[in-house]
This record gives C-alpha cells, structure tokens and sequence, in this order.
C-alpha cells in the first residue's frame, strides 16, 4: 500500500459529530424566530467592504480586489467583515427601525477552544432601546434558548466588589497591579495598563464564576471600555456596555449605543493610537459609516452574540471544533 | 535563539523560561469580545518535570529552548531504563521511564526516534508520527464484520492496549497514530 501522507488520520471528516450539527440548525432556526416574533426584519451586508470597524483590539482580514483577473495581486483593498456593525448601522440611519443578521465573521489570528478564525455572529439592532431595553432582548433571547432563567442582573462594580473586595472605577492602579501580581502567573504587570489589568482580573478570576446556573449580564463597563457604547456621566462615569455570560464563557456583548460623531471620530483616533503603540497597523476611517452617524442614528441599543458559543452552551461542550462542520486547521 | 511570539503558542513549544527548557503541553487563548488576547499556558519543566502555569497577553514572546534535536535508535530495555544510539555517533543514552511518559507504548527495538537533548542529556523521546505493531492478543472478530466503527481493544508487541476495529484478529500488523494514540490501518494480515 502506498504511503499515507503524513498527516494525523482522517482529517477530512468533520470536526463536529452530525447530531450537533442538526442541533445548531435547529437552534438557528429558533433565533430566526426569536427576532421574526418581535419584529426585527433579516439583513445581509457586506462581509467583504472597503470600510471596517476601528477597534483596537480586533483585526480584520485585509484582501486585494483584482481589477484585472490576469493580475491577482493588484487592485483596491478590502476588509472582511470582524462584524457587521458599521453596515447595519447605516441601515438604521436610513431608517430600519428594529434589524438583525445572521453571518459569517473573520477575526485574524484568533483561533483556541472557544475561538475560530471565521465564526457566525448574530447582531441586531432596535431604535428606541436604551441600556435597559437592550439588555431585555438579550435576556429574553438567552432564557428562551438555553432555557433557563431568571438572567441575574450584576454591574461591573457589584462584581469586583463581590469576587475581589475592590472597586474598578475607584481603586488606584498600584493596587491593581499588586492584586494581578499576587496571581503570579503574568510577569510582565509592570508595564500593563490599567484596563489590561482590569480584564486579566475579569477573565482569570471572575469570568469563570459567572452564569453558573442561569445566564447572567454584566453591565455598566469602565468607561475606558466602552468600545461604540455611550459613556453615563457620573461619578464615576461608566460605559452603558452589556456582557452576557454562561457556565463561564462570554457569548454576547451589546451597547447602548453611542450616536455622538464627533465622539465617534474621537474613540476610533484613540484605537488606531493603541494599535500603533502595540505594534499594530492603523485601519482607515471609515468615512461613509461617519457620514452616516453625522446624519444621525437614532437612539437605539444593539448587541452581537457568537452562535457557534451559544450552541456550545446549549449543548453543554467546552470545544468550539465540536459544534461548527470543519474548524480552521481542516477546512 | 530563536524567538516565539505569542501567535506560535502552540500544545509541543519548547522554549526557555528562566534558565530552563520547558514543554508547552496546554495554551488556552482567552480573548474577550472586546480587549487583551491573552494565552493561558501549562508548561512541564524538560528538567525537573515540575509544572508551570504562566499567562501571556498578546504580542509577547518566549525564547526557544536551548536543546539540540538528534535521531536516535531504541535498542533495549534495562529494567527501569530505556537504552538508545545516535545514529550518527553510535554514542549511547539512557532514559528513565518517568521520562518516557506513554512514548513506550509505541517503540519497539530498533525504531527511529527523535531525541530532544539538553546540555547533551536526553530530555524527550519523541517517536515517529505512525507506526506499525504487531498484535499479540485480542478477543476474536466476528468474520466478515469490515465495520471500523465497533471497536475493542488489542494488546501490542509492546505491550500496550489500543482500540481497534473488531475485524483485527492476532497475528496482524496495525498503524497507530502516535500523536492521537489512534488506529489506523490494518497494514498485513
């Protein structure tokens, strides 16, 4: 018999069992309902634009869009979709009142247990939500798919205070960097900033806590993280940003949605500032989407949930391979 | 030396913490939807076997351990060790079965092997990526059952158990993947 390639046996079948895989259409299909019932209609955008989202931990594929099929490597640059944010909200701007999709999304270089470089996010958006009715959808969506309920409600605070005695907004850095140094698993603290150590204490010491039993959301954010949210003013000002949590993973994070451009313009400059200083590239602006908020987006809140993680907890498994057809190192 | 970042954190890394070569046998990436990427990683010390938890945040690197790959051939066992030759130099080496951890399940005398050596010691027997072992005791088959789904267990020349289709009977040649532990092929009857 002929050599067999060296590779580990039977990579071409795939990496989820076929009965997971009729579950997940089933739970698709239940989401579709979810949004049709409450009067959310389907939208498709670009997964491939000249436009993309600026964040400053997120990185988009980057591709070549040949104009002459004969010179593959030349030719305008696009981005994959890392979401469909920029695009759904210039629908709401035209006027969609309440929308949501259901699609692929590509995120460079992230790939382990519960991430794969290409994903299914669903995102949807309604005008006239504010934090708390953002958080509603979300709460109903979550009891009605994993089937469990009453959704704990819990700020940021609340939690600090509840697994590490501290308060986020109030405590000093040094403090921080102490308590993240106590752990002894991350050498280099001295050079972290405080939201890197704010979200190494959320991931190693709280996250794992969190939606033990039933689903649990997490609200009222840093306002230093407040991604495309509105900041409250306070003290102390916080970010009205949503997390949805299950048996300790993150499924869904939502916005109440930031509408102010000039603030807009401010948070991408200050993300391309942090992908600099971290070694990476500076993404364009994406100068159609801020023509569009400078239009005006209605008040509204929206959310983005990774499918394949939702799956993964109805189904009670810890391995993303086993809930999508082919992972990335086969397909 | 050579320098890993944290986008080669891989399960087989070998890189140098400290002074010492190390195993990165577990890298959890935990990245939140919004924020830092970090890698959550087990490492086993190549010396001492003592476990290590350590975690990067994105952008950070590890040095690549200071050992040296060789071919080796597995000659014998002597009691608790196990005994191979360089290829080139003929120079001998021990390993103490702690060493070995389950890589004694697949080798057999006179296999090719790769030796991962520290300060000219041998650290880690890897073996090669199939192999083929003769089975010496299983329950019989049912004749004729070609399925490859119902499986049970065979003992090898090695004296190791594997799952196995049900059609392999004694007497037969099987290729085992080292890397997963699984069956393959039937390679001779």
């Amino acid at each position: 018999m002929a050599d067999v390639p060296d590779r580990p046996a039977k990579e071409f079948l795939p990496s989820a069992p076929l009965e997971h895989l009729r579950f997940r259409a089933c739970l698709l299909r239940r989401l579709r309902e979810f949004f049709d019932q409450r009067g959310f209609f389907e939208v498709s955008t670009p997964v491939m634009a000249s436009e993309t989202v600026v964040d400053a931990h997120l990185d988009p594929f980057r591709v070549i869009c040949p104009i002459d099929p004969r010179c593959p490597d030349q030719g305008p640059v696009a981005y994959l979709q890392t979401s469909p944010e920029i695009h759904m909200k210039r629908l709401l701007v035209a006027g969609a009142e309440a929308i949501y999709q259901i699609g692929p999304a590509l995120r460079c270089a992230e790939s382990g247990a519960s991430h794969n470089t290409e994903f299914t996010i669903a995102e949807w958006y309604r005008c006239g939500d504010n934090l708390e009715g953002g958080m509603r959808v979300l709460a109903e969506l979550a009891e009605q798919l994993l089937d469990r309920k009453p959704t704990e409600f819990l700020s940021y605070a609340e939690l600090f205070q509840r697994y590490l005695q501290v308060d986020p907004h109030g405590v000093d850095t040094a403090s921080l960097r102490k308590l993240v140094d106590s752990h002894g698993q991350w050498k280099r603290v001295d050079s972290a900033s405080r939201d890197e150590l704010l979200e190494f204490l959320m991931s190693q010491s709280i996250q794992p806590h969190l939606g033990g039993e039933n689903p649990t959301i997490v609200y009222d954010y840093p306002a230093s993280q407040a991604a495309l949210a509105r900041v409250r003013a306070g003290p102390p000002a916080v970010a009205e940003r949503f997390e949805l949590f299950y048996r300790g993973a993150e499924l869904a994070n939502g916005y109440h949605e930031l509408t102010d451009p000039d603030e807009l313009q401010t948070r991408f400059h200050q993300a391309n500032r942090l992908r600099t200083a971290n070694g990476r590239q500076a993404l364009p602006m994406p100068d159609r989407f801020i023509d569009a908020m400078r239009h005006g987006l209605p008040p509204c809140a929206g959310a983005a949930l990774g499918f394949d993680r939702l799956v993964m907890a109805a189904l009670g498994i810890d391995d993303i391979a086993m809930v999508i057809p082919f992972k990335a190192d086969r397909a | 030396m050579a320098t890993y970042n944290t986008s080669d954190f891989r399960k087989g890394l070998k890189v140098q913490i400290d002074g010492d070569p190390y195993l990165m046998f577990e890298c959890l990436f935990v990245k939140p939807g919004k924020g830092n990427a970090f890698y959550k990683c087990k490492l086993r010390n190549l010396i001492r076997n003592s476990i290590l938890d350590r975690t990067y945040k994105g952008g950070e690197s590890l040095e690549s351990a200071d050992v040296e790959e060789i071919e080796v051939q597995y000659l014998y066992r002597h009691g608790d060790m196990f005994v191979f030759m360089d290829n080139k130099t003929y120079e001998q080496y021990e390993v103490t079965s702690e060493q070995m951890d389950d890589t004694w399940q697949y080798i057999k005398e006179g296999m090719n092997c790769s030796a991962t050596l520290y300060n000219g010691n041998p650290i880690v027997i890897t073996p090669p990526n199939h192999v083929e072992l003769l089975v010496e005791y299983c329950e019989p088959g049912a004749k004729g059952n070609t399925a490859t789904n119902v499986t049970k267990p065979v003992k090898v020349e090695t004296g190791a158990e594997f799952q196995a289709p049900a059609f392999i009977e004694m007497g037969n040649v099987i290729k085992i993947d080292t890397r997963t532990g699984e069956y393959v092929e039937r390679v001779r009857t």
